[in-house]
């Protein structure tokens, strides 16, 4: 078991930059998942913890040992591929004593690592099969079964889960959560999911163009993004953003007025209201009104697509919409904690 | 594939004419050189014994017994064997290091190794005959005739394989890489076993080459390292028309590779598509 330490690391390729100086420290035991659109470099990052990517410069340690020279399989770490990335030629069995054999590991000590992993990911009866004969869930949880017999310090998993389908998905996630309680192993995890990453993770890294946008704990990340671009990506339906323009003692939108007191000067800010914290109010008492334009029908809720007056488009999220109809007009108001502010030009939070 | 979709009587007659006029045009050699092997070689130049004639073995007999046919057979298995091994142990680690280690000049090395099959093998024929006779003294060796098979099969051995393991994922050999697992093993354990296929193909089109070569298997050998294709040319020109003999000297030569490739058709097949077909 150990923690894991990146100091300005780097990744390019040729002239190519790509991670751009990461700082990150993951506290021994913790579950962090890297999340990030496509091309942000969480994959790329996580391939260098595993030692598949070379580290252009700065420093990677697991534990207290720099792991920058050190090859793959004696990092420590152990990998779970999008692909699972299982040996079609070997038996499930064989899949999961390969590293051990490399290793030199005793035979009846595979046996019973095997044997043992097999029985927490509820695989025993599938262990002389070969890969092929196996459903997309069941490959998974080989390929975890693999990662686990190795005893590593961390685990990596990237993507595990994209090529399931949906009822599967949710499953192994949970499978995934419960493997972390009783393993209490380091794990990072990369997806660009960010539902995977509120519900799995201890402390989520947000990625874009191979920089950090924010590091904390899932709730830490909803309430207080640290610019515009968490503040999007986090949480979902996604929150709603609106130009405002500014007035004595506060901004409005759309004329209806947000009284404010900002610690910067700015010239022009974005006000964010999450779907879900927008409370219907009267028309007096409102700081944003629209007209119902679509309504998506969710079961437990309802998502109502809304434009105001200037055209801006936006989400509300109801219980129940009652006999409100199309094309009715309604009003709006949210707590003051729940209004964000955050800088136009540079998207950075405002308090 | 518009052709399969009609289905008039023209097509359905056509098409399978065709095919097997043009099977026949290509067999037609083949099968007159089979038929000529068992006839004397007065028979063979007599234009009212094309067809009907007495079939002898006379010509088999004379071969063995005479012109020392296993002798020749035995070099063409020995030095077609081991160039086919030899091609493989330089070509596996090749293809392995550019399927899965490109680099950028990766495909630049791929197309100038295809390029030297695009040199006439007649322009290096004096320096080839030179090195070998008086500088090196290999001449007429095993051991050259090996070594220069394997390298003019190279670049097409390496392509194949190189084609094959391109499809394997990434991610297994990465795997493996997590695994420990060392670079050899890699190759044996991982790399060859999913390959099996097209290491098995590429490994047969090489042998056939091999066996089929003549160019240098006739001009850098005298009598010690001959392969059968020495034997046919040995046998064509010095005495005359000897039909009868030569088509059975070219038959016993050729039987071998024909029956190793109906054998192996579907991993022919396979390989000559370069695993288009899977």
């Amino acid at each position: 078991m150990a923690g894991l330490t990146i100091r300005d690391a780097r990744k390019a390729y040729g002239e190519t930059q790509v991670i751009h100086g990461i700082d990150l420290d993951i506290a021994d035991g913790d579950f962090v998942v890297f999340v990030g659109p496509s091309g942000c470099g969480k994959s790329t990052l996580l391939r260098m913890i595993a030692g598949l990517e070379e580290v252009t410069s700065g420093d990677i340690s697991i534990g207290d040992r720099v792991v920058n020279d050190v090859a793959p399989a004696d990092r420590g770490v152990a990998m779970v591929f999008q692909t699972y990335a299982l040996y079609p030629h070997m038996t499930v069995y064989k899949n999961m004593a390969f590293g051990l054999i490399q290793a030199k590991t005793p035979k009846d000590e595979i046996d019973r690592r095997v044997r043992e992993a097999a029985k927490i990911l509820d695989i025993e009866n599938y262990l002389e099969r070969t890969p092929r004969a196996l459903s997309g869930g069941q490959r998974q949880r080989v390929a975890i079964g693999r990662a686990i017999v190795r005893e590593p310090d961390v685990f990596l998993f990237d993507e595990p889960l994209s090529n399931l389908d949906a009822a599967l998905r949710g499953q192994t996630r949970l499978e995934i959560a419960r493997l972390h309680q009783r393993l209490k192993t380091t794990i990072v995890y990369v997806t660009h999911d960010q539902v995977e990453a509120m519900t799995l993770a201890d402390k989520i890294v947000v990625l874009r163009d191979g920089l950090i946008e924010q590091y904390g704990a899932p709730m830490e990340l909803y309430e207080n993004p640290a610019n515009k671009f968490v503040a999007e990506f986090i949480g979902s339906p996604s929150m709603n953003f609106f130009e405002a323009s500014q007035e004595k003692g506060g901004f409005s939108i759309g004329g209806k007025k947000v009284s404010v007191k900002l610690s910067q000067e700015v010239n022009a800010i974005d006000i964010g209201i999450r779907p879900e914290h927008l409370k219907q109010t009267t028309k007096q008492k409102a700081v944003l009104s629209g007209t119902l334009d679509v309504v998506e029908q969710l079961g437990d809720h309802v998502l109502a697509h809304l434009v105001t007056g200037q055209g801006n488009e936006f989400i509300a999220k109801f219980e129940t919409l009652g006999d409100i109809k199309l094309g009715d007009t309604l009003h709006f108001d949210a707590t003051k904690e729940n209004i964000h502010f955050f800088d136009k030009t540079s998207g950075a939070r405002l308090v | 594939m518009a052709v399969v979709a009609q289905s008039s009587r023209f097509s359905k007659l056509f098409w399978p004419v065709l095919a097997w006029t043009v099977a026949l045009v290509f067999f037609f050699p083949i099968f007159w050189l089979i038929f000529t092997s068992f006839k004397t070689d007065a028979d063979a130049v007599k234009p009212d014994h094309l067809i009907f004639f007495k079939p002898t073995l006379e010509n088999y007999i004379n071969m063995t017994e005479n012109y020392d046919y296993w002798r020749f057979a035995i070099n063409s298995v020995i030095t077609s064997t081991f160039a086919t091994v030899l091609a493989l142990v330089v070509g596996v680690p090749a293809a392995y290091a550019m399927a899965f280690n490109p680099t950028r000049h990766t495909k630049d090395v791929l197309l100038w190794m295809l390029s030297t099959k695009m040199l006439p093998a007649a322009a290096v024929l004096y320096p080839m005959t030179f090195l070998t006779k008086n500088f090196l003294d290999i001449y007429d060796t095993h051991f050259l005739v090996i070594l220069v098979l394997c390298l003019i099969n190279l670049p097409i051995v390496i392509w194949m394989l190189f084609t094959y393991f391109k499809e394997i994922p990434k991610e297994i050999i990465e795997a493996g890489k997590m695994d420990g697992v060392s670079t050899w093993g890699e190759i044996k354990d991982i790399l060859i076993p999913l390959a099996w296929g097209g290491v098995a193909s590429t490994a047969l089109l090489c042998f056939i080459f091999c066996w089929n070569e003549a160019y240098w298997t006739v001009r850098l050998t005298t009598t010690e390292a001959s392969t059968l294709s020495k034997l046919i040319e040995g046998n064509r020109a010095p005495e005359g028309l000897f039909f009868g003999r030569l088509s059975a000297v070219s038959t016993a030569a050729v039987a071998p590779i024909i029956v190793l490739g109906w054998f192996c058709q579907k991993q022919l097949v396979q390989g000559l598509t370069f695993g288009a077909v899977k």
